[in-house]
């Protein structure tokens, strides 16, 4: 029935080797067309998957349930113990297919023309599909394990792109930041993975997010340091989803990874890969919620502080891409403190389906946001706000697009970021009214910093330009509109009819009582903006002095990465790293170095000895023997 | 024994030519007569096989064998040696061997 959906995933991976090994035999333009119209197919085979799941084969009575579309064994250790590669049809796996295809399609089409005349445009395709087919794999990943191989995968492709510019020292810098980040708290999620299937002795979602499944219900008797075998692998596994969604404090390298090229940041660093964390958690969710709650409250308190935290500095950052960034850290913040307050069931699980429903809507204001932000980094060769000003008249598409996404997440309705903000706030109205609150604070910078963005960029003083700015060509365009018609649109799907923690859909509806105080923030915080940016005023600058060190700390970062520095270099370096060279160098090499040496001394001494005179060896030979046969015959006593 | 010539003797006349084969192998000069010592030595351990083969198993013959083969080995052994001693002729004019040191370390 499904098995035609392993294409999906199998599309882009034959585009990256057709692109990667024979691209450079054509014009470069080929492998960005080539790249695209494969990445449409895969997108149309998604929708249509998305379709006969949703609508014709997937509920069975009124459950969406879970279907192995493909499944083969790939690694066999014993006959209980196999590694799979598959792909797994669920309501959040195929809500991804369409996110990610979608997205990357849009970024594919985008970049014929972004990438236009740029160093190696070929690579920049095969690396994009290789992203797409890894990113792909890891969400219709049938086992943890499956997850796990293309969950690195994603990670290589990120070093790629963010490295793409192989040439400036900060892009080398921000890749290998990116990389060893990530790969760090991967090393958490191998843990947590190891821990888990040797607690429940399988790999398989199916039967590890069974709520009535041995997996669950066997429990886990084993304390350590007062937490359960299961509640501590939930961790470690959040560990490695928090390092690939950019949580606090695994998140120094998502600023850093706007290096890359605009549209890698749209797809990769905005739209799918950094949302694959919260991903992990909802895909893992009855065994956080069943086993391990304790786990859940960790996802909850460190999506909330990521969140605040990273609203708190993109207010005050100047980089549009940054500020981008911070606000995609805030908004899976907000993801996962919403699966962190969510329980399970239909009405229950209101929070994992506004976490999935703000991930799907997220995905496509970001990716716009991004691709505007490439538009306008296009026309002025500039990342920094200080730089533009007065834009709406030169890009008149964009500043519309720009505008949508942003009203979109401020979370004005009737847009989508109304809709499945407004879901997260009701499920975090439900836990308590202090996260509620902590919600609309959230809100509040939310809209501000993106107006801030928004009326310094379009609005603002009129800058002089060295050269006209002008809007991009129509391949960058109509991504944005499209993306925009997402923005617009993507809230008006009944999501908790289709997306929920067990699969049973249930009417959601809209709360007056969390909606009108959300729109309201919304509505303050762009006002707001809109006060201190439209025209030149000195507010932000009086603001900002009044505000003093707070400031000052929020506009480095909070010394994150001076911190990070201070451990590694000051610390780690000092006191372990350079003993254990010292150990290795001197004690470890010296102990080789020594035998070598004095073997090679005692030789030189006693060559003499071999005088090459024949009977001489035959004297010291036989008199040997003849002493060893006196010894034997006259000391051997037994 | 052989017709009343006891074991001793054997065990006498091979232990004399042992060690007049390795006194020559030690004092010898010429390479020849070094190879001819050599053959002493294997023949006096000859002896030895065939006087005890007839001792112990007389019934048997792995002692015969044994010397059999030891004399082929020798032939060979020494058609080599020769063939080597005479290259060394060829090429330093003289078979002494106290001249063959050029192989020291």
């Amino acid at each position: 029935m499904f098995t035609y959906t392993v294409w999906i995933v199998l599309i882009p991976f034959f585009l990256f080797i057709l692109i990667g090994f024979f691209g450079h035999k054509f014009k470069p333009l080929v492998s960005g067309v080539v790249g695209t119209s494969g990445l449409f197919a895969s997108m149309a085979l998604s929708y249509y998957t998305a379709y006969q799941y949703f609508f014709v084969v997937g509920k069975t009575g009124d459950v969406f349930g879970k279907i192995i579309g493909y499944n083969t064994v790939w690694l066999k250790l014993t006959e209980k113990l196999h590694i799979d590669l598959g792909v797994l049809l669920d309501p959040i796996s195929v809500m991804m297919l369409i996110v990610i295809t979608t997205v990357s399609f849009m970024v594919h089409l985008y970049s014929i023309g972004y990438m236009q005349g740029e160093k190696g445009y070929m690579r920049f395709f095969s690396m994009l599909s290789l992203f797409s087919f890894s990113m792909l794999g890891l969400v219709v990943a049938t086992n943890i394990f499956q997850m796990y191989i293309f969950w690195e995968l994603v990670g290589v492709s990120s070093y790629l792109l963010i490295g793409f510019y192989y040439t400036r020292d900060t892009a080398v810098a921000a890749s290998k930041k990116a990389f060893i980040v990530t790969r760090f708290a991967d090393l958490g999620f191998l843990i947590g993975i190891l821990l888990l299937s040797f607690n429940t002795g399988t790999f398989d979602f199916l039967t590890l997010t069974d709520p009535n499944g041995v997996a669950i219900t066997q429990g886990s008797g084993i304390m350590f340091l007062g937490l359960s075998t299961m509640t501590w692998s939930m961790i470690f596994i959040f560990m490695g989803g928090a390092g690939k969604s950019a949580m606090f404090p695994l998140h120094i390298w998502l600023p850093d990874a706007m290096e890359g090229p605009t549209p890698v940041s749209a797809l990769i660093h905005a739209a799918t890969m950094v949302v694959a964390g919260v991903y992990l958690v909802a895909r893992m969710f009855p065994i956080f919620h069943f086993s391990a709650p304790v786990a859940l409250d960790v996802v909850m308190c460190v999506g909330a502080f990521s969140s605040i935290f990273a609203a708190v500095i993109a207010c005050t950052q100047y980089d549009i891409k940054r500020v981008l960034a911070y606000s995609t850290m805030s908004q899976i913040g907000l993801m996962m403190f919403a699966l962190g307050v969510s329980g399970y069931g239909a009405e229950e699980g209101l929070g994992f389906m506004a976490s999935m429903f703000h991930l799907f809507t997220h995905a496509f204001f970001k990716a716009l946001l991004f691709l505007a932000a490439g538009a306008i980094i296009h026309a002025v060769h500039s990342n920094y706000m200080n730089d533009m000003g007065g834009l709406r008249k030169h890009l008149p598409i964009t500043h519309i697009t720009f505008l949508i996404a942003c009203l979109s997440i401020a979370g004005i309705p009737p847009l989508a970021g109304f809709f499945s903000k407004d879901e997260i706030l009701a499920a975090g109205h439900e836990k308590s009214m202090m996260l509620f609150i902590l919600g609309l604070i959230i809100s509040a910078l939310t809209a501000f910093y993106m107006f801030r963005l928004y009326f310094s960029i379009f609005w603002g003083k009129q800058q002089q330009y060295h050269h006209t700015p002008h809007e991009a060509p129509k391949v960058m365009t109509i991504p944005l509109i499209l993306l925009a018609l997402g923005a617009v649109f993507a809230g008006f799907i009944p999501f908790s009819s289709f997306v929920t923690s067990d699969g049973k859909p249930f009417a959601s509806h809209i709360d007056f009582a969390v909606a009108i105080p959300a729109v309201l923030v919304g509505v303050l915080g762009a006002l707001t903006a809109m006060m201190f940016y439209m025209k030149e005023t000195n507010i932000p600058e009086t603001i900002s002095r009044s505000l003093g060190g707070f400031y000052r700390a929020a506009f480095r970062k909070f010394y994150i990465d001076e911190i990070y520095l201070f451990i590694t270099k000051k610390i780690l370096f000092n006191y372990v790293s350079r003993p254990v060279a010292w150990f290795d160098r001197h004690i470890v090499d010296g102990s080789m170095n020594g035998i070598s040496y004095v073997t090679n001394e005692v030789s030189t001494r006693i060559k003499g000895m071999q005088s090459g005179q024949l009977q001489q060896y035959a004297w010291i030979f036989v008199s040997g023997a003849i002493g060893l046969a006196l010894a034997f015959i006259y000391l051997w006593t037994l | 024994m052989f017709e009343g010539v006891p074991l001793t003797w054997f065990l006498i006349l091979a232990t004399i030519m042992f060690f007049v084969g390795i006194y020559g192998f030690l004092v010898r000069k010429n390479l020849i007569t070094i190879l001819m010592s050599l053959e002493l030595i294997l023949n006096s351990v000859n002896i030895n096989f065939v006087a005890f083969n007839k001792l112990l198993y007389p019934e048997h013959l792995e002692g015969m064998f044994f010397t059999v083969f030891i004399i082929a080995v020798a032939a060979a052994e020494a058609s080599v040696a020769i063939a080597i001693i005479i290259n060394i002729y060829r090429r330093l004019v003289n078979i002494d061997v106290e001249n063959m040191k050029e192989m020291k370390y």
